[in-house]
């Protein structure tokens, strides 16, 4: 029973990330304007030319119990600490399990699973590997773990799309419910990948930021001496509900979910399309399944990673995307704070965008000495107010893009 | 020479909480893993694994699957540890 007039709202968050260990912490940090990028002591690192990274705040291990935490990988216990907050925010509401969904999206997957699995292996033989082994290296592990815990029987879904993942679990989420598949869903990203291998294998990429002696300073999207991302890592889910559900149970909304955009770059594996095209194409998409115009956006929360290609294509799409408003778009780029969590990046900015339209307020981007010229929109700096434009709802955007080529716009509006 | 019942399953209830948070006065003799400790069948090879190490005998794949109660453990390594 496919009804395209079905509304998505948000009625719940979560989120563990370098700046909080749940959502209202992750935002206040936020518009503090915190960085959670510290410099990295492990011995690894020393053998690494990038020696930053932006650590979560709270080790999950304090919030999942040890006996469970046998059986996870650390991404999955992000996952399940930011789906457990979600769901408390949203009052953790009895339903009906055929109707409940999970999409909880990683890029990578359990790969600190992966790496001690693999010792143990060479080390002690395939006997000593621990039989929840698989599950934890698998990128659907998350999705599975929440899944069994929530009793969800809709569907449990992971696409994974590089840092573009969390931004797409979340449009198939709305989709989920639209197509009448579900009537609530969990639904974000998580990545835990600060390690040797990663850090080293972004930086044979010439991805990361080497600013090693001012870890704080060194994630400064759209800045003239941005030299790359820093790695962060955390979760972030939201609680999807179709807009009759919420209301039968009086839920709290926080924004309605209107839509989701995609597009595919077919350019370069791990470089921008320099026109912006895919971006482009994505925030109009995004735009168009959400019945929105451009005159309501206020607010993107930009993919924007500090990285010295990335962010100028994008302002300049976001400008093209919006055309004559742009110029009053207030774009933000919180990875300026929490670094780059990769396939909990687009669940994370979520968050954060549906906060800034409920509080009505962009949160900074930090670490901007020297903006960029002629980006076509207005980067906030500081938090600032957001303004609707005559009376329609208002509107923000979350852009994430992926190495692979994958563009995603999710779109939310005010209740 | 060969351990007690009782220090077999002193050692068994020390794996079980390590590894699946079964408190030791919850492991008797007449329970069964699966039904009345909860414990999931990959966490049953966990144990099995650390049960082998712990107490120095076998547990084949084919012998695991009849160990279904805390005495068929206690039984198993008492009989395996008085051939070995």
């Amino acid at each position: 029973m496919r009804n395209d007039a079905t509304r998505v709202v948000i009625t719940g968050l979560g989120a563990t990330t370098p700046v909080g260990g749940d959502a209202p912490s992750t935002w206040q940090a936020m518009l503090a304007g915190r960085s959670g990028v510290q410099a990295l002591t492990e011995d690894w690192a020393m053998r690494l030319p990038c020696q930053i990274a932006a650590k979560a705040a709270v080790e999950p291990t304090d919030v999942v119990d040890r006996v469970q935490a046998r059986k996870l990988d650390r991404c999955e216990m992000f996952a399940i600490a930011a789906a457990r907050e979600a769901w408390a925010d949203a009052g953790s509401p009895e339903v009906d399990a055929l109707r409940m969904g999970v999409v909880v999206a990683s890029g990578i997957g359990g790969i600190g699973s992966v790496l001690a699995a693999y010792d143990t292996l060479k080390e002690k033989g395939w006997q000593r590997l621990s039989p929840f082994t698989v599950p934890q290296l698998m990128p659907n592990g998350s999705a599975g773990w929440i899944g069994l815990e929530f009793g969800a029987r809709a569907g449990v879904h992971t696409p994974v799309s590089a840092c573009a993942s969390g931004a797409e679990a979340i449009g198939y989420g709305i989709d989920m419910i639209k197509s009448g598949r579900a009537d609530i869903v969990l639904a974000g990203g998580t990545e835990a990948a600060i390690m040797e291998l990663n850090v080293g294998a972004f930086a044979a990429m010439r991805a990361l930021s080497l600013r090693n002696d001012e870890p704080e300073r060194a994630s400064r999207p759209f800045d003239k001496g941005r030299d790359g991302f820093v790695l962060g890592e955390g979760a972030g889910i939201v609680v999807l509900e179709s807009e009759e559900h919420a209301a039968r149970r009086g839920a709290r909304v926080y924004a309605v979910a209107a839509g989701a955009g995609y597009s595919g770059d077919a350019h370069h594996i791990a470089q921008p399309d320099p026109d912006g095209a895919g971006a482009v194409l994505a925030i109009r998409r995004a735009l168009e399944n959400a019945r929105v115009t451009a005159a309501q956006v206020t607010h993107v929360n930009a993919h924007a990673t500090s990285t010295p290609a990335g962010d100028v294509v994008e302002a300049h799409a976001i400008a093209e995307a919006l055309g004559d408003v742009a110029a009053s778009v207030v774009v933000s780029a919180t990875k300026s704070m929490t670094g780059h969590l990769l396939g909990g990046a687009g669940a994370v900015e979520s968050v954060a965008a549906i906060m800034a339209l409920h509080d009505k307020t962009a949160p900074p981007t930090i670490n901007i000495d020297d903006l960029e010229d002629d980006l076509g929109v207005e980067i906030a700096v500081k938090p600032t107010d957001l303004h609707a434009r005559g009376t329609e709802p208002m509107a923000v955007i979350n852009n994430s893009f992926g190495f692979g080529g994958h563009n995603v716009a999710v779109v939310f509006t005010a209740p | 020479m060969a351990m007690t019942q009782e220090e077999i399953l002193a050692g068994l209830s020390e794996i079980i909480d390590e590894i699946a948070g079964v408190p030791a006065d919850q492991v008797t003799p007449e329970k069964t893993f699966v039904d009345d400790l909860d414990i999931d069948s990959l966490s049953m090879v966990e144990i099995a694994v650390a049960a082998q190490d712990k107490f120095g005998v076998e547990i084949p794949d084919d012998q695991l699957k009849d160990l279904k109660t805390v005495q068929d453990v206690i039984d198993y390594v008492g009989r395996s540890s008085v051939s070995a």
